[in-house]
């Protein structure tokens, strides 16, 4: 998993039959200071995170577990809200 | 499998009810030399591991919900050892 910050969402009307009613978003990973890292990524939402919000998310076909049985097509999902993050000082 | 180095905690209260009572931490896959190798990720812990400890980490979605005991969680990384110590050579 990754940590992540929500940035946006993004609105597909046509689309896989499995991804009704999901709610996509956009995500920029984080790196345990908070500072972004990598690429900008869409991810499904399991959980009904918020834009602005700091989550964790699940890679590969993982992501899709939380819409058991139906098997959605992705292959990222968030699948917490975070709280808060400790680091302490080496 | 990875090593990697623990670097922190993170606490989410609301997370998909397969990840109930397990920890997540904050992991920096390092290289034979100790050095940070790649960006940080988040692991379930199976082995009751603490912050600066060097890990074994797997990087797999069916691995790591092995790990965590629970079928179907929507998991990508888990620690599923401390090291002692590494003997190899490059």
């Amino acid at each position: 998993m990754q940590l992540a910050k929500v940035i946006g969402d993004v609105v597909v009307t046509r689309k896989d039959d499995a991804l009704h009613g999901i709610r996509l978003m956009v995500l920029q990973p984080l790196a345990p200071d908070g500072s972004a890292i990598g690429r900008t990524l869409v991810a499904v939402d399991a959980i009904g995170a918020g834009v602005g919000e700091t989550v964790f998310f699940v890679r590969g076909k993982e992501a899709s577990f939380p819409f058991y049985p139906t098997e959605v097509p992705t292959d990222a999902g968030i699948v917490g809200i975070v709280d808060q993050v400790d680091v302490p000082r080496t | 499998m990875q090593i990697a180095r623990v670097v922190g905690t993170v606490v989410a209260t609301q997370k998909h009810a397969k990840f109930t009572g397990a920890k997540l931490l904050l992991v920096q896959p390092v290289d034979l030399n100790d050095k940070p190798r790649g960006t940080p990720l988040l692991a379930v812990d199976s082995v009751g591991a603490g912050v600066h400890e060097k890990v074994l980490v797997v990087i797999e979605g069916r691995a790591a919900g092995e790990a965590l005991g629970r079928k179907a969680a929507p998991v990508d990384a888990a620690i599923i050892g401390i090291v002692d110590h590494v003997d190899a050579q490059e």
